[in-house]
């Protein structure tokens, strides 16, 4: 999923000031299960900034909804009958998500709620750690289901480097050695060989090497 | 302010605080007819957004009470709830609300006394520190 958590008061309350009534959006998606931007959160935010509105002696309308997905413009335009009379959309999905709803909404200004993280996992409950970097060409088919990219430091394609100390990164003590864990992973899969083939460098013009990326499915592109 | 009575909302579980408030009474021991008691099945069941619109409502001051640490009849409801009163603490904070406003107590069904003191000790508590400030901010404004 895309991680995000929620941003500073002070920063969401900077946006909001000059607003008598905002729409609150939320997004059912990633951030619904990273407990960052989904209909709970909607809720306590708008309670948050209506509070702090009132400590300040203002009212502050917050219309609270929260679409199946942001990121899709069939669920963006389900806000269409909802805009109204309201001053700014503050959205609370995904980066992906508030710039959906700036393109659809042109005349409003759209704030987000939330800072987009990284696309990542859940460890446990309330945890999540960072899985996956999209650098467009997949390695994990030859590093025993381990990303060396998003989960090694140094984004070594040939490692561990000196910095692996008993499993651990240099880093910090909470960041597990990926390549240990790779090792670890192909040894169980007896296919410790593997390891022994190196990896070429990386060609990153399939990651952001190469610019904003589009994916075009000829048999579904209208 | 000297008139001032704080509205204290109390959310208890059904099988301690609640019990203990029953106790308190049968006990004939007094505490201030400002907390207002709403039972819940377990304490774990608050939510964070319970507690904001208790306060965006008029509450001056809200504590959720619940079991004794390892004593939750839905094994981790307390901790739980301990979580989301320290979360909402902050967000508080955040907004320039105290977070004192909002606490978590443990009791166990038994402990009469103890439901009195703390119902007592938090409306003193709260009534030291004044009205809840988006009430203050409102009054001022007429």
């Amino acid at each position: 999923m895309i991680t995000a958590e929620r941003k500073p008061m002070e920063e969401i309350l900077e946006y909001v000031r000059p607003c008598q009534r905002i729409l609150l959006v939320g997004c059912n998606e990633c951030v619904t299960v990273c407990a960052a931007g989904g209909r709970k959160e909607v809720g306590l935010l708008s309670s948050a900034l209506q509070m702090a509105a009132m400590k300040e002696g203002r009212t502050l309308e917050v219309k609270e909804i929260t679409l199946e997905r942001q990121c899709d413009p069939e669920y963006v335009e389900e806000l269409a009958s909802q805009v109204g009379d309201a001053e700014a959309i503050v959205s609370m999905a995904c980066g992906c998500g508030v710039q959906e709803l700036a393109r659809r909404y042109k005349s409003m200004r759209v704030y987000p709620a939330v800072n987009t993280k990284f696309m990542g996992a859940s460890e446990r409950q309330g945890v999540w750690a960072e899985r996956c970097q999209g650098c467009g060409d997949c390695l994990l088919g030859i590093t025993g289901g381990v990303c060396p990219i998003a989960r090694c430091s140094k984004q070594l394609m040939n490692g561990p480097c000196g910095g692996s100390t008993k499993g651990k990164c240099e880093i910090s003590q909470d960041v597990d050695c990926a390549w240990q864990l790779i090792w670890d992973r192909l040894k169980a899969l007896g296919v410790e060989d593997r390891y022994e083939e190196n990896i070429p460098a990386k060609d990153w013009r399939t990651g952001r090497g190469g610019g904003p990326r589009k994916i075009i499915r000829e048999d579904l592109a209208q | 302010m000297e008139n001032f009575e704080p509205i204290i909302v109390a959310f208890c579980c059904h099988y301690c605080a609640y019990t203990a408030a029953d106790m308190a009474g049968s006990k004939r021991l007094s505490y201030p007819p400002n907390v207002k008691i709403i039972k819940a099945p377990c304490s774990g069941k608050i939510d964070a957004i319970h507690i904001m619109q208790a306060l965006q409502k008029g509450a001056d001051g809200v504590y959720v009470a619940g079991c004794l640490e390892g004593d939750c009849h839905f094994k981790s409801g307390n901790t739980r709830a301990a979580q989301r009163v320290s979360y909402i603490k902050k967000l508080l904070e955040e907004i320039g609300i105290e977070g004192e406003r909002v606490e978590m107590f443990t009791m166990s069904a038994g402990m009469g006394e103890r439901f009195a003191e703390v119902a007592t000790e938090f409306t003193e508590k709260i009534r030291k520190m004044g009205p809840n400030p988006i009430k203050r901010a409102a009054k001022a404004a007429c």
